[in-house]
């Protein structure tokens, strides 16, 4: 069966599961090639109200998955993005500016990756009900699109979005695992990325009082003589 | 009883919130206390598993324990002295990040259920992050910036590494799973490529934070600028506390069979390439807190490969965790106040620390004495095990290359802790209020004099634990 | 004359599901369509943009006196220009007629098809763009080498779009024949996101290649600031009449392909058929105009950006069909 005749196949809510991971790799795209750090905000929060939608999808219904899917959705796409916005507000920074990597070759290298991750993931051993699936090729493509967007941005704020990304990169991945992630450590995960987008958004502002830009190749004067 | 454990600790920091200034440090020291007297009472006491798994204060997990328990009571002690000094500053954040980071340090030991130990040590990164900032100067936030970026994407790596290796319980039983134990029993069965790809995401994660070569790019500046009492908490707690997820792999690598040879070799090399690159960047530095840093990325080297010789370096290669952490609390505490007495951490500017300070020049140089391994404090039992180890398993190679990085070292140290002890003090130095008081060294001396005592005797229920650990990672498949 | 149909192309394929005399009732509906409606097309974008700010526009069909009033003109040729220059629009708007004989509207098949043919009508495209460019260079004047540079650069850039959208499409249809390839789906088979993607990137790429904003405003009266407008500047007369006819057939053309994409709305009744085409046609025009009014034209420098869009979103489409 070719891989849309096995999609044709599936349940109503993984069909509906998939769509959705293609949303999810558009937001990639859109923030790679965005210049404007609110928007890249915003689609960050939209993917993680995405991603926070999909266990509720998938699963049947029960208390835990109820209160999980509302947990990550207050959290990804309320909290962290106030958090990040407050963050940009005070040090007056709208826009990205000379990344290491410009914008229209950075699109094309995540898509090429994207489409190495495709074919990887196909050359992987993945159980029968989860092959035809767009979870494991989302969940490399988005982690290897926030290692992107942290390792050629210069702005600290650009840094702490592709932190964001690689996270809900990985949370793709552990939608695929549900038994061994019980609601206390998935709480506990959430928590985590909460405190520590709260810590990251501190040190961004004391940065900008101490620097007067949040511009991150400046942080050069720690080396060696 | 265990819930407690981890509970109290977080109690502490609640009420260190809300009182004064003047009196959080009393609050800190009586919380390392009772944290003190409730591990000594647990490492002499045999504990089972509780809560269906999760939570176990195995042999290893205690020794860890035992280890950062005692490091927390003297940086406690130290603290009371130390922030009567800054007495202006607010301390709170000290304070309080210090007790959360204890008791998720205390959780960390204990987990059973992998995923909660991520959460655990996820919670020991963030809550060290503030810390680093104490001094509140440009290059402090610059070193927090490093450390906060680097350490949560190490962190997440490490979390995605979690990820593939319960997906390979999934495809072998339909049961994924992450509770130690567990996958310990149905290791041979797992598939080998999800284990081998999530055993490369571990290490990297959680080498990251140990500060493994060659990702160990934050740690000369995050200790550098960090504090001396937050940077005797990194070097002597986390360092410990990342080890042991090293160990916790280790575990499951060993019961899967073939693998653990490739896991064996990586650890080999990454842990002797840790100790060149120590080499290289020892001998020149000039700024003695991260001389400290390379120091500790040289014995974290010394751990990887300890742990990856296997039998016959197992027990010195845990032995030498409780002496790596406690020599290297001595050291940067003392560190910590001979920056403050001269205003300068640049071995320019900072000579005959043993006259101006004689308790902290001393403590200094007696530090640097042990943590190269000589004789007679514990750290050269330790490093000896695991040549030994390394040359009765016939690797001659590898024992070879660490008695020359270790004489490298050596001399590297040397070049600049000499002058920094040595000497007569500059006349043209700033004069700083700060002397030698009783708390920011007694609690020092403290230490040095046990490193001294198990450098030639070693209490039995020490041997005992340590002993119950080795035999813990000797289980063959 | 009845004729089966075959699940593989080879060569010529008669109409797969209508006999003899509805055949020709198709290709004759077929020709009137393709060369009555397409400046009506333009009269629509005009009332809706003048709709949009609040005037009265020109009326409905005003482009129809455009043309014929331009017919009946005298051409002036400059004396720089060679044979390129009078060749430019009649190649032009000759192979934009052979291109409308390729394109399938609505559910009915298209006169001429046969496996490949996809090609075919991507190059015949090329090849309007090819002699409109080599015309304006052909002048000599400096502002046509600009428009004829930037509009070429533009080109290079939507055309892997395009040929990922045909990619994909043949690949779902399993034909290589645009026939095929347009009238295959229906909404019960809309594959979901495949077909979202393929619709975006479609309607940026019916905007860029037809001088619409957000890539170049068709109304500006700044040289400097026209990329496709400055490359036919200098042509008067029939000449000129030709070119204006083209554009707006070219624009039909696009707008089939989309519509055939983007709405596979199949009522059994070939006359409902065509209505609904005559309807999605005039949909499509009005959310054109729409686009204008609604959007600035794209800094130069942002164009690039915007077409690697459209291309990396066909070609995630491409890729999500080949998993």
């Amino acid at each position: 069966m070719t891989p849309m005749e096995q999609l044709a196949h599936l349940p109503q809510t993984l069909f509906l599961a998939d769509q959705l991971l293609v949303a999810v790799l558009l937001i990639n795209f859109v923030m790679l090639a965005s210049s404007r750090l609110m928007f890249c905000i915003r689609a960050a929060a939209v993917q993680g109200v995405i991603l926070g939608l999909l266990p509720g999808i998938i699963h049947p219904f029960s208390f835990h998955i109820a209160v999980i899917t509302v947990l990550i959705i207050v959290g990804k796409g309320i909290v962290i993005p106030n958090m990040i916005g407050k963050a940009v507000r005070e040090v007056h920074i709208k826009r990205e500016f000379e990344p290491f990597l410009g914008y229209i070759p950075a699109l094309i290298l995540g898509a090429a990756l994207t489409a190495a991750a495709f074919v990887f993931a196909r050359r992987l051993p993945l159980a029968p009900e989860h092959e035809a699936l767009l979870f494991v090729p989302a969940s490399f493509s988005t982690v290897v699109t926030g290692f992107l967007i942290l390792t050629t941005r210069r702005k600290a704020i650009s840094q702490v979005i592709g932190y964001l990304v690689l996270e809900n990169g990985i949370f793709i991945f552990g939608l695929l695992l549900s038994e061994a992630m019980p609601v206390l450590v998935e709480a506990g995960v959430l928590l985590d990325l909460l405190v520590g987008v709260f810590v990251m958004a501190i040190v961004i502002n004391h940065i900008s009082r101490e620097f007067s830009s949040t511009d991150t190749s400046r942080l050069r004067s720690l080396k060696e003589e | 009883m265990t819930y407690l454990f981890v509970l109290c600790p977080l109690l502490f920091a609640a009420v260190a919130w809300g009182i004064k200034n003047r009196l959080r440090p009393l609050v800190l020291l009586a919380a390392a206390l009772i944290h003190l007297l409730s591990t000594l009472w647990v490492t002499v006491t045999p504990q089972s598993p509780v809560d269906g798994g999760w939570l176990w204060l195995d042999p290893l997990g205690r020794i860890v324990l035992f280890c950062i328990s005692v490091l927390f009571t003297i940086c406690a002690f130290y603290a009371v002295g130390y922030l009567r000094y800054y007495n202006k500053r607010s301390n709170r954040f000290l304070c309080v990040c210090m007790l959360v980071c204890l008791s998720a340090m205390t959780l960390v030991s204990m987990a059973q259920h992998l995923g909660l130990f991520w959460v655990a040590m996820e919670t020991t990164t963030l809550t060290m992050a503030p810390l680093i900032y104490f001094n509140r100067n440009a290059r402090s936030i610059e070193a927090t910036w490093k450390y906060i970026i680097i350490c949560s994407v190490g962190i997440a790596l490490a979390f995605l590494g979690l990820m593939f290796l319960a997906y390979s319980t999934h495809l072998a039983h339909k049961d994924a799973t992450l509770i130690l134990g567990e996958l310990i029993e149905q290791a041979g069965d797992l598939n080998k490529a999800w284990l081998h790809a999530a055993f490369v995401f571990l290490i990297v994660g959680y080498g990251t934070k140990m500060g493994l070569a060659p990702l160990h790019a934050w740690k000369p500046d995050t200790y550098g600028e960090a504090p001396g009492i937050v940077g005797a908490l990194l070097a002597g707690g986390l360092v410990n506390c990342s080890f042991l997820a090293l160990i916790r792999v280790y575990q499951v690598c060993l019961a899967s069979g073939p693998e653990v040879v490739f896991f064996n070799r990586v650890l080999i090399g990454m842990g002797l390439l840790s100790m060149a690159v120590a080499g290289i960047f020892i001998a020149r530095q000039s700024d003695f807190k991260r001389l400290l840093a390379y120091s500790s990325v040289e014995h974290v080297g010394i751990l990887s490969i300890g742990l990856g010789l296997g039998k016959g370096a197992t027990f010195a290669a845990l032995f030498h965790i409780i002496n790596n952490g406690l020599t290297k609390g001595v050291l940067f505490l003392s560190a910590g106040n001979i920056h403050r007495a001269y205003s300068s951490k640049s071995v320019h500017e900072v000579r005959g620390a043993l006259r101006r300070l004689p308790w902290s020049g001393g403590l200094f140089m007696a530090g640097f004495v042990a943590i190269t391994g000589s004789p007679p404090f514990s750290p050269f039992i330790s490093e000896f095990g695991i040549v030994a180890g390394a040359f009765r398993q016939g690797q001659n190679l590898v024992g070879g290359l660490f008695l020359f990085f270790l004489a490298v070292i050596f001399i590297g140290l040397a070049r600049t802790v000499l002058p920094v002890v040595l000497g007569d003090p500059p006349e043209d130095a700033q004069p700083s209020r700060y002397q030698d008081r009783m708390l920011t060294v007694a609690p020092l001396c403290l230490v040095m004099l046990i490193i001294l005592v198990l450098g030639i005797w070693q209490p039995p229920f020490l041997i005992r634990l340590l002993e119950d650990g080795a035999a813990m990672l000797e289980v063959g498949p | 004359m009845d004729v089966s149909d075959t699940s593989r192309d080879t060569g010529w394929i008669p109409s797969t599901h209508i006999r003899g005399k509805r055949l020709v009732t198709t290709f004759i509906i077929h020709g009137l369509l393709v060369i009555l409606m397409p400046p009506l097309l333009l009269g629509v974008i005009t009332k809706t943009k003048a709709a949009f700010a609040g005037r009265e526009g020109a009326p409905w069909l005003q482009p129809y006196h455009d043309i014929l009033k331009l017919l009946r003109k005298d051409a002036v040729y400059s004396r720089t220009t060679s044979w390129v220059f009078t060749a430019g629009p009649v190649v032009t708007l000759a192979a934009t007629a052979v291109a409308a004989l390729l394109v399938p509207l609505g559910n009915h098949s298209a006169p001429v098809a046969f496996s490949g043919d996809m090609l075919l009508f991507a190059y015949l495209l090329g090849l309007t763009r090819f002699f409109t460019t080599l015309a304006a260079l052909d002048t000599g004047s400096s502002f046509e080498g600009m428009g004829a540079a930037r509009e070429v650069t533009y080109s290079c850039l939507a055309e892997p779009a395009l040929f990922f959208a045909l990619v994909t499409l043949a690949k779902m249809s399993g034909s290589l024949s645009l026939t095929r390839m347009l009238t295959f789906s229906s909404p019960s088979a809309w594959a979901g996101a495949v077909t979202v993607l393929l619709t975006a990137a479609l309607f940026i790429v019916l905007l860029s290649e037809n001088c619409r904003i957000p890539f170049d405003d068709p109304n500006t009266h700044l040289e400097l600031t026209m990329v496709h407008e400055v490359m036919v500047l200098d042509h008067s007369g029939p000449a000129f009449g030709f070119i204006l006819y083209a554009s707006a057939m070219k624009l039909f053309l696009f707008a089939a392909v989309f519509l055939n994409v983007a709405l596979p709305f199949r009522t059994g009744h070939p006359a409902l058929d065509w209505l609904v085409f005559v309807a999605g046609m005039l949909a499509i025009a009005v959310a054109v105009g729409v686009t204008e009014s609604v959007m600035a034209r794209l800094r130069l420098t942002q164009i690039p950006l915007m077409l690697i869009t459209a291309t990396v979103l066909s070609a995630f489409s491409t890729l999500l069909i080949f998993r």
